[in-house]
């Protein structure tokens, strides 16, 4: 549900990021310390903001110039500007995970469904999550806002042509994306582990999702989160391999066969390939992402 | 038009001379630690540049191939070592080279489909695919600990007892002398038509298209070529440091040698060289002053691709035109001066600051003390955050003045240097 949000906004924003991750990471800090002084309540609010204006800060200085440059240029400074985030979080808060919970409030279980207990806190992330998404889909799709922001961002000169401060509009967009980002890092580094490589676990994940999806397709990167998020449980959950395949039907493979390594193999080992697999395997059969619009080659 | 164009043979014959001579100077000490990590970068780098300055393609998983060339290296060392083979390990490198090709051509056949964002989008996926298959294949990666091999084993080069690379100069040599032939194969290869449709592609696709080249078989070649380079580099890596870990195929090595090629130059051919060279500097040399060397080497590379897109080499180019031109460089020597001067103010702070905070960050239990400049300077002390504050404003803003200031008088120098061809 988290990384479906953070999907959102990563294809949304139209310019592949490689910081949007670190924004991720940064909000979780910005929680922390925000709790730290006033409590849990304030820093969900104020860490999202003040990421959201370090995200604006980095489009008008940084991106902004750059913009004419194409798309490789943005990607590489995203990638350089990823690593300084993750070397400045590690100057200001050390390199072992903070100490960032939720607030005991949170605590305890929600309801439960036969003998599994649904926790609070799981329950919070999705209102949250479902909140945030729900707000954003029905601003972007039905208010004068929202179309003048998809506008901007695909067909700019148009735009700005009809009176709107097109670079204000980027960089206000790329801000509330950092924002949002950091809102989830906020939630989801206080239900996990806050630590400096937490944005680069959920950064190539993040990828698949976009790319799976369909550039640009919000309800393609809703399908895909969910899709990967499934695949992953259900292939962690089955502790086969071929070879037993094989056995089960009677012709089992030999020990000393030379692919007995590969063949051996059970799902839940390979669990973590197969979301890379996946887009390896969606790039090939259909290079659009599941609902991607054609693109221009 | 580059058949017309004289071989020019000096920086061929110092680049050698330099090969030849590094080891021995500098026999022990701090050279001699850079010298076969350099040799290595550079091929690293070199071969990243076929793809990205060369074919304009950005690659994120470039450490795939070279990780494939370190583990066939690797495994035919250890099988070398078990069959007791007549074969000089000198050799061994060609291995590497062939497996970062097997590598290429295979998963080449996947990126190449496509070019620009989505071919970089591709390769991260490889990459991170290559990367995560290392807990799956135990006996092939090696686990958590990788697979080491002796370099010792096989049959001694050219039959003379003793070249059996056991001690440091060897390595050193071979590493070197690996590393200028990689060199001078990509600079031919360069010379080739078929760089040359690389550079057609790069630039302009359809039009290669039009005057018959398959943009896609031209991409894969290219691909093919950098992935045997890169496979030479993992497995000179291989036979330096005798072990190979799942590190070497993982995607903090594709970022790192993304960042050597691009702080040298893509636009030049001996931009990967120095930014090779400057790479390891920051990884090796800066790592045992600063813990904060990635910090340093992360803002570099952000403010090279905002400000010099070409890179150090593209640097050089302008310094040396305007060195060249000796009114220009009157006119406009009290502003640089007083630019650089501001520069430096502000750097100073801002690696005071660092280091300050750092330090109380890492190792706050040592007490307040840092040493940096070659001055005890207290932690504790708000003087010091004062002092580091200070010059970072100061510098900072006298820098923007200075460039407003002189923003008319920089047009006609910068117009007078052509961006680089990616020769």
């Amino acid at each position: 549900m988290l990384s479906s949000g953070l999907t959102l906004i990563f294809s949304m924003m139209g310019v592949l990021n490689f910081a949007h991750a670190s924004f991720y990471m940064l909000g979780a800090y910005c929680g922390y310390q925000i709790s730290q002084w006033l409590g849990f309540w304030p820093g969900l609010v104020l860490a999202p903001l003040s990421v959201g204006v370090c995200g604006a800060a980095v489009e008008r200085y940084g991106l902004r110039a750059l913009h004419t440059r194409g798309p490789v240029a943005e990607l590489l400074f995203t990638f350089g500007l990823s690593f300084v985030i993750v070397e400045l979080v590690q100057m200001l808060w050390g390199r072992p995970p903070v100490p960032y919970r939720l607030p005991p409030e949170l605590d305890g279980s929600l309801f439960t469904v036969y003998t599994v207990e649904f926790p609070r806190a799981r329950g919070f992330v999705m209102l949250v999550a479902g909140l945030i998404l729900g707000a954003l889909a029905l601003m972007l799709r039905y208010s004068r806002i929202g179309m003048i922001i998809q506008a901007a961002l695909s067909h700019s000169k148009t735009v700005e042509t009809l009176g709107h401060d097109v670079p204000r509009i980027h960089m206000l967009v790329f801000g509330g994306g950092a924002a949002l980002a950091g809102l989830a890092g906020a939630v989801g580094g206080a239900l996990t582990v806050t630590e400096p490589n937490m944005g680069a676990q959920i950064g190539a994940i993040l990828f698949v999702v976009v790319v799976v999806g369909g550039m640009g397709s919000l309800a393609g990167a809703f399908f895909a989160s969910l899709a990967i998020g499934e695949l992953d449980a259900f292939a962690k959950v089955i502790d086969r391999s071929p070879a037993d395949l094989a056995a089960a039907l009677g012709a089992p493979i030999d020990p000393a066969n030379p692919l007995y390594g590969l063949w051996s193999l059970t799902l839940s080992q390979a669990a973590p390939v197969l979301p890379f697999l996946l887009l390896v395997v969606v790039l090939l059969v259909r290079p659009r992402g599941l609902l991607g619009k054609r693109e221009d080659r | 038009m580059s058949a017309a164009k004289p071989v020019h043979w000096l920086p061929w014959m110092l680049g050698a001379l330099l090969f030849v001579l590094v080891p021995v100077i500098f026999s022990q000490g701090f050279i001699r630690l850079l010298f076969a990590e350099c040799a290595i970068m550079i091929v690293f780098a070199l071969s990243y540049n076929l793809l990205l300055g060369v074919s304009g393609m950005l690659s994120f998983g470039h450490a795939v191939y070279s990780g494939f060339g370190a583990y066939a290296t690797i495994h035919a060392l250890n099988w070398i070592g078990r069959t007791h083979m007549a074969v000089p390990v000198t050799l061994l490198p060609l291995v590497g080279g062939f497996g970062g090709l097997l590598a290429g051509i295979v998963l080449g056949f996947v990126s190449t489909r496509r070019s620009g964002t989505a071919f970089a989008m591709i390769t991260l996926g490889l990459g991170e695919l290559v990367g995560a298959c290392w807990l799956m294949f135990p006996k092939f990666f090696g686990g958590e600990g990788g697979i080491s091999g002796n370099r010792t084993v096989g049959a001694p080069l050219f039959g003379v007892p003793g070249w059996n690379l056991g001690s440091d100069l060897q390595i050193d040599y071979v590493v070197g002398a690996w590393c200028f032939a990689s060199i001078v194969g990509i600079r031919g290869l360069l010379a080739t038509p078929l760089g040359r449709i690389a550079n057609a592609v790069r630039d302009n696709p359809e039009r290669a298209e039009f005057v018959g080249y398959s943009a896609r078989q031209v991409r894969w070649l290219m691909l093919m070529a950098s992935s045997f380079f890169a496979g030479i580099s993992g497995a000179l890596a291989a036979l330096n440091f005798e072990i190979v870990s799942a590190e070497n195929v993982g995607a903090l090595r594709s970022g790192e040698v993304l960042l050597a090629t691009f702080i040298g130059g893509i636009g030049y051919f001996h931009g990967p060289i120095l930014g090779a060279v400057v790479f390891v500097f920051f990884a090796v040399a800066l790592s045992q002053w600063t813990q904060a060397w990635q910090l340093y080497l992360g803002l570099f590379f952000v403010v090279l691709v905002l400000r010099a897109p070409g890179g150090l080499a593209a640097l050089l180019e302008h310094a040396g035109v305007l060195l060249g031109d000796v009114s220009a460089l009157r006119r406009r020597a009290r502003v640089l001066g007083a630019k650089a001067a501001a520069a430096l103010i502000a750097l100073c702070g801002f690696i005071l600051l660092v280091e300050m905070t750092y330090y109380r960050t890492l190792e706050a239990t040592g007490g307040s003390i840092v040493r940096v400049f070659w001055t005890d300077i207290d932690t504790g002390h708000a003087g010091a955050w004062a002092l580091g504050c200070l010059l970072l404003t100061a510098g900072v803003l006298t820098f923007a003045w200075l460039r407003r200031q002189e923003l008319a008088a920089w047009e006609p120098a910068s117009t007078s240097v052509s961006v680089g061809d990616a020769r």
